[in-house]
This record gives structure tokens, C-alpha cells and sequence, in this order.
């Protein structure tokens, strides 16, 4: 029965999407359960739309940001984070994975630890703020008086996707401080549900040494007020449309502190 | 084949007295005890035996399994499984072995059991012709029929562990480790985990390291017996010279108090 198992590894994109599938089959046996959660998601982010709504009533700009500047804005970061939120909800369950000792069983298994702690937890109620982000995105984004061209629709892609790798990249420090206090950290939510309330504005709207912080220590800026600045028409420099991407450097030591956690676990075992 | 040559594992353990004060003093200035778990440990595991790993509850029985399976990194020591060291080459080493946790479930709690098997299936790329084998075989031989399209949440304990055997053993394991499979089991799904696990071992020559507080277990499984007490191994040798005095359960006590652990 020893036979050799030398056979094509299944690929890591088709192995999340098989514990994505399974997350939706499990789901499924909660139908009302998951109608209600994802309705609750929905109401709860609607009510800072209306907050904007009702400050823009009496303040028609706001450090020289029209209402639906600050609209697209914040539609934008609502999206990276819902998108970050689905993907990588795992790591912000992770302490209770860790003391359920199912990361061990994780480490019985020859797969990326990341891969499977991604798998583990896949939000598909978060569906409901996705739905009112992109339907904020739409009205933003008709609103905002930008003259779109593909240049600018590419920006906001590459802002979709930095911002979906700056929000993962938090959740992963999260999961990877575990290692080292056996418990989360709540004040890491002050940077991903913080970013998502205070990102609603751009960024300058708060000073400057708050724009060199989301500069060069969570480079939220990047995804947010310098791409934006390019969207709204305030600087025609093409290079501002792909500092985005920059942002994914971000998770370069993000992925040094997890492995440096793995290890401390591995020899520490608790 | 496994050899495990003085490996030594130590923890921190923080300790203070008790009440709030003491609670808060403890936040300041920490006091560790070191614990030794695994005090040099040393001894060699040929290709298809089976060997019951027994101790009292906290001799260190879990971390060497531990060890073995790749998750914790010993203090010292050495340690090759078929030519692998478990902690440096963890994916290489965990795709050959098989663990069961009889604490811990692996199977998806809301989803039939099937649907664990193939997610397995695709953690281990399996090759579809030797996971339909292997689901095949174990399904006729741990009964499972029915049991797999039910979901896991909707099992009793004693139709769980046969499935977790199985998921445990679908990308054909060479050695198979199980830490407490019995825990809790009703008699006659205790009889039946024995069973298939002699059977596994005989037919398909995996080597099988138990743990467990079962004697019952121990006699009816293994042929070798290892004791562990306090991080150090106290005996080795054959289950005949353990059980040849009749009652298994009170030549342990005895050997317990023997060595006071």
C-alpha cells in the first residue's frame, strides 16, 4: 500500500475556492441565519452613509472636498475593506484557532499555514456591506462629476487591490501578535475598523503628520488620498494612478512577522 | 523507520499565588518555572510496529507526538523519520503521516462527511484513482456507508472517530499517529477502532504510535510498550512481559508507583 504519491499538487487557488465552496454548502444549512446576519451588515454601515448625508446638508464641502468626493472616497475604502474582510477573516478569528488547537492540525497538513488559516473563515454574510459599498461605488461614482476615461477606471482598480492587500495585511499582523500574546489585540481593530470610519475622508482632511503616518506606516494614503487626488483631476501625473501597488509592499513584512510568529510557536508550542 | 535520539523540551510555565493582588504583582513581575517536558528521550521505531505510548497525563506523551508530527521544534536533539527531520521539512513530512486527535475533530461540522473527505483530497492532492480506492476500502472496512453522506455534526462520538480514522488515513499514511482514539467510545465502538486499527497495521504495514489511558488499548493493539513519566522513558519492551502478570490496569499502577510519577 506504500505507493508514491508523486501526482500534481492541486493548485492554492483551487484549493481556497474548494474551502470557499465548503463555507457556502455550511452556510446553506443556516439560510436564515445568514439572510438576517448579512441584512444587520447592510443596515449597520448604511447608517455612516446617512451620517455623511446629514453633515454635507449643512457643510457643502469639507476641506475642499465636494459631498460626492467624499462619497466616492469613502466607497471606495468601504469596498478594500469588505473585500479585505471576506478574504482574510480568518486571521481575526485566529486566537480561538489557536486555542482550539486547530492550527496544529494545520501543521499536520502539507499545506502553507496562511492558506489554510485563509480557508478557515470565509465571511459570505460580509456579502451585505459588499452590496451597499458597491452600491454606494455606483452613486459616488455618478456623482462625483469625474470624466471617466480608462485611466481612471484603471485607478481604481489598483486602489481596490491595494487596499484589499493593506486590510489583509493588518488582519495578518493581527493573527501574528497572537503568537507572541496568546490573545488578540483589540486596538489592532483601531487600524482596520478605524481606517474603514476615519477613511471615509481623504486623508489630508486630517493634517499633516496624520498623512505622513498613513504615508509611511500604514501606507493607507497610497490607496486612498494620492490616487484620489489623481481621480478628482487635482494632479494630472499619470505615476499617482499606480502607487497603489506600492501599497502591496506593505505586506512584505507582514509575511516576516507571521513566519517569525510560526516559528516562536513552533518552539514554544502553546 | 523513526529515531529520536536525546531530544530535551522545556516550557515556561508562569506561576503566582493566589487573589487579586498577587494576579496584579504577576502583571509587573512575572515568575517562570521551567518545565521539563521531554528530559532526553531517545529510541528507535522500525517500519510497521505498533507501539502504545503510555504515562500518566502530563509525562510529555503529547509533545513528543508533537515532535514527530512536525509541530513544535525540540531544545536539543535529534530526530529523523524516514530520513526526515519533522520540524525542517514539515510539508515533505506531514503529507507521509497520518494524526488523530481523539480530542479534536477534523471533519467540517456542518457538512456530510464526504464533502471533508474531498477537501482532503485536494489538502493532499490525492490522486483521484487511490483516493476512490482508499474512501472505498475504508468504507467497507469501518462501515461507514450511510454515515458518509450524514453531517458531521449529526454523528455519535463512536461514528465520529471512524470517520475521523478514515479521513486520517486517506493519502495512505506510513505511520499513523493517534492520541487517545478510544476517549469516550461506548464498548462496542471501541472493539470496532481496535479492530480496524490491527487490521490497518497488518494489511497495509503502517506503523502505529499510540497514546492513550486505555490498557485495553494497549493490549489489544500494540505489541510494544514505551513509559513515559516526568520527560524521561522509564521502559521499553514487549507487552508480553508488561501483561504477563494477568491485570494489565494494576501492573501500571504498580509501575506508576514504582518510579513515582
Amino acid at each position: 500500500m506504500k505507493r508514491n504519491l508523486k501526482h500534481t499538487k492541486v493548485s492554492p487557488v483551487k484549493l481556497y475556492l474548494h474551502y470557499i465552496s465548503i463555507h457556502i454548502r455550511s452556510i446553506m444549512q443556516y439560510k436564515k441565519s445568514f439572510l438576517m446576519t448579512a441584512l444587520g451588515q447592510f443596515l449597520a454601515s448604511f447608517n455612516v452613509f446617512i451620517g455623511i448625508h446629514f453633515m454635507f446638508l449643512r457643510f457643502h464641502s469639507l476641506a475642499g472636498y465636494s459631498y460626492s468626493e467624499v462619497l466616492l472616497c469613502f466607497s471606495i475604502v468601504l469596498m478594500e475593506y469588505s473585500l479585505g474582510e471576506c478574504v482574510a477573516r480568518g486571521f481575526d478569528t485566529f486566537p480561538s484557532l489557536v486555542r482550539k488547537g486547530s492550527f496544529d492540525r494545520f501543521m499536520t497538513r502539507p499545506r502553507s499555514e496562511i492558506l489554510q488559516v485563509l480557508g478557515s473563515s470565509f465571511e459570505l454574510t460580509r456579502i451585505g456591506r459588499i452590496i451597499q459599498a458597491a452600491i454606494v461605488f455606483v452613486y459616488g461614482t455618478v456623482h462625483s462629476g469625474i470624466s471617466w476615461n480608462w485611466s481612471r477606471v484603471l485607478t481604481v482598480i489598483l486602489m481596490l487591490i491595494g487596499g484589499t492587500g493593506i486590510f489583509c495585511g493588518i488582519f495578518l499582523i493581527y493573527a501574528a501578535l497572537c503568537f507572541f500574546t496568546l490573545d488578540g489585540l483589540e486596538f489592532i481593530n483601531i487600524l482596520t475598523d478605524g481606517a474603514r470610519e476615519y477613511g471615509k475622508y481623504p486623508v489630508d482632511v486630517y493634517g499633516k503628520r496624520m498623512l505622513r503616518f498613513c504615508t509611511f506606516v500604514i501606507p493607507y494614503s497610497l490607496v486612498q488620498y494620492y490616487p484620489l487626488t489623481y481621480l478628482t483631476g487635482r494632479n494630472d501625473n499619470l505615476f499617482y494612478a499606480f502607487i497603489p501597488l506600492a501599497a502591496l509592499l506593505f505586506l512584505v513584512p507582514c509575511f516576516w512577522l507571521w513566519k517569525f510568529g510560526v516559528r516562536k510557536y513552533k518552539s514554544s508550542g502553546s | 523507520m523513526i529515531t529520536v535520539n536525546n531530544i530535551c523540551k522545556s516550557y515556561k510555565a508562569a506561576k503566582r499565588n493566589a487573589g487579586f493582588g498577587e494576579s496584579v504583582r504577576s502583571f509587573f513581575r512575572r515568575e517562570y518555572d521551567v518545565v521539563k517536558a521531554l528530559d532526553h528521550i531517545s529510541f528507535t521505531i522500525h517500519d510497521g510496529e505498533t507501539v502504545g505510548y503510555i504515562g500518566p497525563n502530563g509525562a510529555g506523551k503529547s509533545t513528543t507526538i508533537k515532535i514527530l508530527s512536525g509541530i513544535l521544534t525540540p531544545d536539543s536533539g535529534d530526530c529523523l523519520v524516514d530520513g526526515r527531520v519533522p520540524w525542517k521539512n514539515r510539508i515533505e513530512h506531514v503529507a507521509r503521516i497520518g494524526v488523530v486527535f481523539g480530542q479534536r475533530s477534523q471533519l467540517w461540522w456542518d457538512v456530510p462527511v464526504i464533502d471533508s473527505f474531498e477537501l482532503l483530497r485536494d489538502i493532499y492532492s490525492i490522486p483521484p484513482e487511490i483516493y476512490h480506492k482508499n474512501k472505498d476500502d475504508l468504507t467497507e472496512l469501518l462501515e461507514l456507508g450511510e454515515l458518509l453522506r450524514t453531517p458531521t455534526r449529526q454523528l455519535s462520538l463512536g461514528q465520529r472517530m471512524r470517520c475521523e480514522l478514515a479521513a486520517s488515513l486517506l493519502h495512505s499514511p506510513d505511520i499513523l499517529f493517534l492520541d487517545e482514539p478510544t476517549i469516550g467510545l461506548d464498548a462496542v465502538s471501541k472493539i470496532a477502532v481496535r479492530e480496524f486499527i490491527v487490521r490497518l497495521n497488518r494489511e497495509r504495514k503502517t506503523t502505529v504510535i499510540l497514546t492513550t489511558h486505555d490498557m485495553q488499548d494497549i493490549e489489544a493493539i500494540t505489541k510494544r510498550v514505551i513509559l513515559i513519566g516526568k520527560g524521561r522513558i522509564l521502559l521499553d519492551g514487549d507487552i508480553s512481559e508488561i501483561a504477563a502478570s494477568g491485570d494489565i490496569d494494576r501492573t501500571v499502577a504498580e509501575l506508576y508507583r514504582t518510579y513515582d510519577i
